[in-house]
């Protein structure tokens, strides 16, 4: 707690007359400190103000209490103290930038993780390299989501301050944890360097300017919906208003997170050359983990809107999406399971295992208190219909989230039960989680072809041959083409599986372009457009509907790019000049290598000309760099991407017998298409997030072909 | 004789395929070696499998690959050679937990998790399947046809598909 004041203490100290030149910048610069550290005092002040004032403001409205002052107004003054702790912490966020772009190295955490010569995109992302610095983060995103959910409570007044008061909670921890525990304006101990230590090379990547932020995006965001869900419970929320203003936040908060995840594979692939995407590392199953619950509440909420059904399983799919980005933070953060995401550890996670305690009993209590609220009338006419594909969508989500939950922790349960700890890798994934992620992806096909309420046979088998036709097809062609799931290790390697998602990808696919194509038909033969313009009109008409589809015509794109996984193939050459090695239909010729400085780092680096048919395709440069202050060295992958593979060259070093590089190349196929399949994604979120035309509007666009007779326009018959 | 319904023949179909793809198998040392470096992780930090551990400077996998290779070679089956991996760096070097004693867990509670859940999600709809379907099939049954037909229409029309 003492750290918390150094700077506020040490710039109390300064008296005339004035300092000495050197003494000056300490005090100017701690100034900034304990500015910093002001504020964020302030916001924990303001934070608490807003949760107190705001439930007993809500207390005395919902028990008609007489009060002594308006509990409307104080109320209000709760959400006004809402948006001030956004500026407040703002205001603590600059201090920490401002002291990062000026070397303030008497701040311990800039000293740490900065130093004089690092790019001014890379101080920016200092921000969140550290454990301070990612905190402080969290709480001002918090704070940016808070300040737009309490600027437009006038949407339902009662409702947002709920929320509001339930997300100043959330707010109350985190700077309690800033301001206690992890200070990010603690001052340095003794005399103060001349330079930092710089930031960690692996995250001097342009994705990481980017990735860290949209991956806290999503996992701050989840509090909205998490506010409003237990708000809503907690006020006893008439009808299902709420679960649409909750979809909606839901659904940007997914996008962020989604994008999150996907730019931390695209960094893992370009910057730690090994060739892959994913390592079922823990920190990244725990990112994993509330995007599976995340996406289970927006297949199931459907339930709740269309039918009233599952609304206790909704708002537990809520709670528990919220405490899933909780442990992901617990994870990163305080070093409970080994990770190679060690780039902040530290003892702070009593603190959010207290939290984490208190979020659940809250929950639980609260569910206890008001589930008579939760009531709902379930009526199901078939197995097979769309409702049950929802069910069953997220036993799958929630059993893929167990199995990652339980893969992830098992090494610690080991320990504590036999002493033993265990190490849980990608074969234990391959066998447990893909299964299941197939099996996903084929409810991700067959939900949307069966009807609501009951399917008849004769509706399957209509809408079931083609994409079992494409699937068999597929089947033959894998084959053929050389995909052998009959051999030993076919299913560690993933053959076998690739085989099954390919195929699975290929009939969903099929399906999905199907209902597109039957739509836009229909669309197509009453307006006369053509089928591009009625498959636009479609989507536009119903955007949820057309832009899920599309959001699974993404996922089945990415699946088909990790499925490609399983035919990578690598080579590894000591080159002189004008040496070459072969890989795939690729000859790489070294055509020279060479070595740079500038004031960060010094490199290494091969020119390699890249050969295909005999002629010659383009030059790549595969680096290798030494950051000078750290001295800790860094690849820099040279990738060329095509929709087939990508060509993966890896700069390793030199022999230091010959002084000669040493080059590895993969050829890794369709990892291009999970980008491709990101992009996909994205877009149908976007396109779902889009008002649907009304009726009104989308008469008012379709050009009349004749005009309409009079008793049509009152509703009679023509 | 009754035929069966095209699904069943579908799924009895694709059964078929994937027995017919387990069923035929072929061992050798090549494939061996594969098999087992992919069964070991690399003990350097990296949390990679040692048979995919490519990364720079990587200080273990290149001896711990060739350490595999030899005992191939010396004809070791493949729980001495993981026991003797075992030995040497400890349990984590397994890349999964093995199937006995307390590890055994960690295989089966991912199935049974997902068994238990699919027949509570089964039994669920069917609990909550019943009541309606017999309400329905009798209200349809003393209906006109006419009115059939225009119930049946407006099921159509607002219940087919649709998120």
């Amino acid at each position: 707690m003492l750290k918390a004041y150094d700077g506020l203490r040490i710039a109390s100290q300064a008296k005339f007359p004035a300092p000495p030149l050197r003494a000056r910048i300490f005090l100017e610069s701690s100034f900034m400190a304990a500015f910093g550290s002001f504020a964020l005092l302030i916001a924990l002040a303001l934070a608490a103000y807003n949760l107190l004032a705001g439930s007993l403001a809500l207390r005395w409205i919902a028990t008609g209490q007489p009060a002594a002052i308006s509990p409307e107004r104080l109320a209000d003054t709760a959400r006004r103290a809402g948006i001030a702790v956004f500026i407040a912490v703002t205001a603590a966020a600059f201090a920490l930038i401002w002291s990062v772009f000026t070397n303030d190295f008497s701040i311990t955490y800039i000293m740490e993780h900065s130093n004089r010569a690092l790019p001014g995109a890379y101080k920016f992302s200092a921000l969140w390299s550290g454990q301070e610095g990612s905190l402080l983060l969290w709480a001002w995103l918090l704070g940016m989501y808070g300040f737009v959910l309490r600027l437009t409570h006038k949407t339902d007044v009662k409702l947002y301050a709920y929320a509001g008061t339930i997300m100043a909670g959330i707010q109350v921890f985190f700077l309690a944890v800033l301001c206690f525990a992890a200070p990010p304006f603690a001052l340095y101990q003794g005399a103060i360097p001349d330079d930092g230590n710089g930031l960690n090379p692996l995250l001097q990547y342009p994705e990481m300017v980017i990735h860290p932020p949209m991956l806290y995006l999503g996992y701050v965001g989840f509090s909205v919906p998490f506010a409003f869900a237990l708000g809503a419970l907690m006020m006893r929320y008439p009808g299902e208003k709420w679960i649409k203003v909750t979809r909606v936040w839901t659904m940007v908060t997914w996008l962020f997170l989604t994008a999150g995840i996907f730019l931390g594979m695209h960094w893992a692939y370009a910057v730690l050359g090994w060739g892959g995407y994913w390592g079922w590392d823990p920190v990244e199953n725990a990112s994993f983990m509330p995007w599976l619950t995340g996406t289970a509440f927006l297949h199931s909420v459907m339930m709740q809107e269309k039918k009233g059904m599952m609304k206790s399983w909704n708002v537990w799919l809520i709670f528990s999406t919220f405490l899933l980005t909780l442990l992901g933070t617990l994870l990163t953060r305080a070093g409970l399971v080994s990770s190679v995401h060690a780039f902040a550890q530290s003892s702070i996670g009593t603190w959010f295992v207290v939290f984490m305690g208190i979020v659940l009993a809250v929950c639980i209590f609260t569910y206890v208190l008001q589930r008579s609220h939760l009531k709902s009338e379930h009526h199901l006419e078939s197995l097979v219909s769309r409702e049950s594909s929802f069910l069953f969508n997220n036993l799958v989500l929630l059993t893929a989230c167990f199995v990652i939950l339980w893969g992830t922790l098992f090494p610690v349960i080991s320990e504590y039960v036999v002493g033993n700890k265990v190490t849980v890798g990608a074969p234990f994934y391959n066998r447990v989680a893909i299964p299941i992620g197939i099996f996903l992806l084929l409810l991700t096909g067959v939900g949307p072809l069966l009807p609501w309420r009951a399917a008849s046979f004769k509706s399957i088998r209509r809408n079931f041959v083609l994409p079992v036709i494409t699937f068999w097809v597929t089947v033959i062609v894998c084959l053929v083409a050389g995909v052998r799931p009959w051999q030993d290790t076919a299913i560690d390697q993933g053959n076998f599986y690739a085989l099954v998602a390919f195929a699975v990808s290929v009939a969903v696919l099929t399906a999905i372009f199907s209902e597109f194509i039957r739509g836009a038909g229909v669309i197509s033969r009453q307006t006369g457009k053509n089928i591009v313009e009625a498959t636009w009109l479609l989507t536009r008409r119903n955007t949820r509907r057309y832009g899920g589809y599309i959001i699974h015509i993404g996922v089945v794109i990415v699946v088909i790019g990790l499925a490609g996984s399983a035919f990578d193939r690598n080579t590894e050459s000591e080159l002189a000049l004008h040496d070459k090695m072969t890989i795939g239909p690729y000859t790489l010729e070294c055509v020279g290598f060479t070595q740079d400085s500038n004031l960060n780092y010094n490199s290494e680096y091969a020119l390699l000309d890249v050969y295909k048919g005999g002629k010659k395709q383009f030059q790549m440069t595969p680096e290798k760099r030494v950051y000078l202050i750290t001295g800790q060295p860094q690849t820099m992958v040279a990738i060329h991407s095509i929709p087939s593979w990508d060509l993966y060259v890896v700069y390793e070093g030199t022999n230091p017998d010959t002084g000669q590089p040493i080059i590895k190349a993969i050829l890794n196929p369709l990892v291009g298409w999970i980008w491709a399949g990101l992009v996909v994604l994205v877009f149908g979120t976007l396109v779902a997030l889009v008002p649907s035309l009304s009726p009104s509007t989308a008469s008012l666009r379709v050009p009349a072909r004749a005009a309409p007779s009079e008793p049509a326009l009152k509703g009679g018959r023509p | 004789m009754k035929r069966l319904p095209f699904w069943i023949k579908t799924t009895q179909a694709a059964l078929l395929a994937i027995a017919v793809c387990f069923s035929l198998g072929a061992t050798d040392a090549g494939s061996r070696y594969t098999d087992l470096n992919h069964r070991l992780m690399c003990t350097c930090g990296c949390a990679q499998i040692l048979g995919e551990c490519n990364h720079v400077g990587c200080p273990n996998s290149a001896g711990e690959l060739g350490e595999l290779r030899a005992d191939i070679q010396g004809g070791a089956s493949d729980k001495a050679i993981l026991d003797s991996f075992v030995g040497k760096y400890g349990a984590i070097v397994l890349a999964a937990p093995t199937t006995h004693g307390f590890d055994l867990v960690a295989w089966i509670a991912p199935f049974a998790v997902f068994a238990a859940a699919m027949l509570g999600t089964i039994l669920l709809v069917r609990r909550w399947s019943v009541g309606k379907t017999q309400t329905v099939a009798a209200d349809t049954s003393k209906m006109d046809p006419v009115e059939r037909e225009r119930r049946e229409q407006i099921r159509r029309e607002t219940g087919e598909g649709g998120f």
